[in-house]
């Protein structure tokens, strides 16, 4: 047992003198919530447009006027012929184009109907079809206005409610994510890149001839992993509570006791890994492209996973991470309890299970 | 230059002699191309939607059938209780409950009026938004229906109307797919860069083969040179690959010139091999070179409107958007690719590329030292 307190101690010491590593390791978790919580929106606002007017009358001055004051939209220029405006789109400075037609008010005041065309940049689908939206809002405001409000005969009104996440907060679905991401890069990555580094500088060799057990080696240096690893689930429910106000709204010890789950499960492949690989260049790939990339795509908190084409719906279920999103989402968001959580709680033990059976069982004594 | 021509000599044995890197230049751009556009795929599409109905009328099952045939919702359940329609919003079975009161087609007849609730599982916000929205519209059209039904519109209009049409350009078929391969493609060439080069550099520190390097005549200048031209060549053929997958898979042929597009990686890959070589003077071991590219990555590339526009960033993150090299290349493939912009549109962008390319050299230049 001492031999063993010892070594970890020296896994200690080797994290605590490299400041550089220790502080990224540390501050990661604090940069990654700050930018998702705080950069990151999916809302469309100050979206710069163009304007093509062809009538310049009372009629688009005003419709003009209530684009300029809304703040989902910046009126960056005004056109003067349908050709500037493939040149306005090229240079990239405008993502929405509104046109009036020439006689804009007479139309309207003889015929009672004019036209308005909205010509969107949909490089990006999403943004264009929301500005799509929120122009035709504005006009059909307009329309409202100037038609005194008058009511129409047999109208559906629609009531909403958003179950949750009422002011739609992008915070709620990333805090989750962003735990996921960092426990693996933690775990995953570094333990087994530390452990590969012994192996590729050739101090593995020292610490197997002694007389303490190969596998409390490897124990030892993940224990420190373990811990980094508390904190930083810490510093990130912490600061999601008290800088983005999201509210943990589970139980909290149900929360921490997934989370070490999770935790063990990433060590149990970090572990794997480094038994399987000889250059700490290989295993951060397999690290990257095996842990990291398909927690980021697959476990559903960037990209929605019921999107996707089967194949890789059905491969997102062996991501140990999509299990993880879905508890915490449920658990901390959601508040629900355990009876809510514990069919994905028995795939993630048993995924550790299978884990750690198949790094003990590749663990090698000798190097080659 | 000829100690030069032997260093690259050097390099390029080392990247072609070890096959985990052949692997990783070659592997993983066509994972990332293969698998990434699959899974970015933010068209919000197959809402699960849980109908509460407790009218049983003719309109409501009129509306429902309208909304499943919208090919936006699926129908995931239809029941008459709301504790139902909510449990499966608790499993993350449905995204959306749309409940239909008690006597919603007859007070709708009788009182000219009637309304029908929805609740939206908002934990995934823009999901909420646009489903909600696209909910709304469809009940608006079944609202206008439900009008002719009962009115007969005089031909001459008496309501006042403005006719808003909408077009997309660039991508009619608003397809995803064509927003996100340029965007990877250029993370796929940054990785190569920032983060290849300097592993590399770093791990002669490491196991120490740079010492024997330092103790030849060979030139400051040289030794970088050497390192960065076999990588800046490896970016251009990854492009390369990336571009011909892109078209291959996707179909997605530039709509531009592809002078103007290696052009500019060509100056965006000076940028960005200076910031890997300034990354390996920073660190002392591939661990943390490893750790501090990935990091520095990772602010790069949320902050660079790959998933989520500039526009709506607040202040302070749209100026680090604009010292962040990935977003320059990130607009100028979305420009040049989908919009078919020209050597003339992306000047501004080249010229900010250059300045990048000097100021990250030099810097790591005269942070290099021959001495540890």
């Amino acid at each position: 047992m001492k031999q063993f307190i010892s070594f970890i101690k020296k896994e200690f010491y080797h994290i605590l003198r490299d400041k550089r590593t220790m502080f990224i390791l540390l501050g990661m978790p604090v940069v990654q919530i700050i930018i998702f919580g705080f950069a990151l929106t999916n809302e469309v606002k100050n979206a710069r447009i163009a304007i093509l007017d062809q009538s310049n009358d009372a009629a688009t001055h005003s419709i003009r006027a209530e684009i300029e004051a809304s703040r989902y939209f910046e009126i960056k220029k005004y056109l003067h012929s349908y050709k500037e405006i493939e040149k306005a789109f090229q240079s990239g400075q405008i993502s929405l184009v509104v046109v009036f037609p020439q006689r804009f008010e007479q139309d309207l005041l003889h015929f009672n109907k004019a036209q308005v065309q909205l010509i969107a940049d949909a490089s990006d689908p999403n943004v264009a079809t929301t500005l799509t939206n929120y122009a035709s809002a504005i006009i059909n405001d307009y329309q409202n206005r100037i038609t005194n409000n008058r009511k129409l005969p047999y109208t559906i009104n629609t009531e909403m409610r958003m179950l949750y996440n009422p002011q739609l907060k992008g915070a709620y679905s990333f805090v989750p994510g962003v735990m996921a991401m960092v426990l693996m890069l933690v775990c995953t990555m570094m333990t087994a890149i530390t452990i590969v580094r012994e192996k590729e500088t050739g101090t593995m060799e020292i610490m197997l001839v002694s007389p303490i057990k190969p596998l409390k080696i490897v124990v030892a240096k993940a224990v420190p992993y373990l811990l980094l690893s508390i904190i930083n689930i810490t510093s990130i429910l912490l600061l999601s509570v008290f800088v983005l106000d999201v509210p943990i709204r589970g139980n909290l010890a149900l929360l921490v006791f997934e989370s070490i789950l999770f935790t063990l499960t990433c060590l149990a492949f970090g572990l794997l890994i480094s038994s399987s690989t000889a250059s700490q260049q290989i295993a951060m790939f397999i690290s990257l492209v095996g842990m990291f990339l398909p927690t980021v795509m697959l476990s559903g908190f960037m990209f929605p996973i019921e999107n996707m084409p089967v194949p890789l719906r059905v491969v997102s279920n062996i991501v140990p991470a999509k299990w993880f999103y879905y508890i915490i989402k449920e658990v901390m968001i959601k508040g629900l309890g355990f009876a809510a959580v514990w069919k994905e709680t028995l795939v993630l033990v048993g995924m550790l299970a299978f884990l750690l059976a198949l790094s003990i069982k590749k663990f090698k004594i000798r190097l080659a | 230059m000829r100690t030069l021509k032997f260093l690259l000599q050097k390099e390029f044995r080392q990247i072609f002699r070890d096959p985990a890197i052949i692997r990783i230049i070659f592997v993983m751009p066509v994972i990332q191309l293969m698998l990434l556009p699959w899974a970015a795929d933010y068209e919000i599409k197959n809402i699960q939607l849980s109908v509460v109905d407790h009218d049983h009328s003719d309109y409501s099952r009129q509306l429902v059938s309208k909304l499943t045939a919208s090919g936006y919702f699926q129908l995931e359940n239809y029941t008459g209780s709301f504790d139902k329609a909510m449990e499966s919003v608790e499993h993350e079975r449905a995204d959306l409950i749309l409940e239909v009161p008690h006597h919603f087609e007859r007070t709708l007849v009788k009182e000219n009026e009637s309304t029908l609730f929805m609740a939206v599982n908002a934990i995934n916000g823009v999901k909420a938004n646009l489903g909600a929205a696209y909910l709304r519209s469809i009940i608006q059209d079944f609202n206008r229906e439900v009008r002719l039904e009962w009115i007969q519109f005089p031909r001459f209009n008496p309501e006042t109307q403005i006719e808003v049409t909408a077009s997309n350009w660039f991508n009619p078929g608003l397809n995803y797919k064509y927003f996100m391969v340029p965007g990877i493609l250029v993370i796929l060439v940054t990785m190569v860069g920032a983060f290849l080069a300097s592993l590399n550099i770093v791990r002669e520190k490491e196991i120490g083969t740079i010492e024997q390097i330092n103790v030849t005549p060979v030139k400051k200048h040289h030794f970088i040179l050497g390192k960065l031209i076999p990588f800046w060549v490896l970016g251009l053929v990854i492009l390369t690959i990336g571009l011909g997958l892109a078209y291959a898979v996707y179909g997605i042929a530039p709509a531009g010139s592809m002078l103007v597009i290696y052009g500019f990686a060509a100056v965006y890959l000076l940028a960005v091999l200076g910031l890997g070589l300034l990354i390996s003077t920073y660190t002392s071991n591939q661990q943390q070179a490893m750790l501090l590219s990935f990091f520095m990555m990772m602010v790069f590339i949320l902050l660079s409107g790959l998933y989520t526009s500039i526009d709506s960033m607040p202040e302070w993150a749209q100026y680090i958007t604009k010292i962040n090299p990935v977003t320059y290349f990130i607009e100028v493939m979305r420009m040049v690719v989908l919009k078919g912009s020209g050597f003339r549109d992306i000047l501004p962008h080249i010229m900010i590329m250059l300045g990048f390319a000097a100021i990250l050299n030099t810097w790591a230049v005269i942070n290099y030292k021959k001495r540890s």
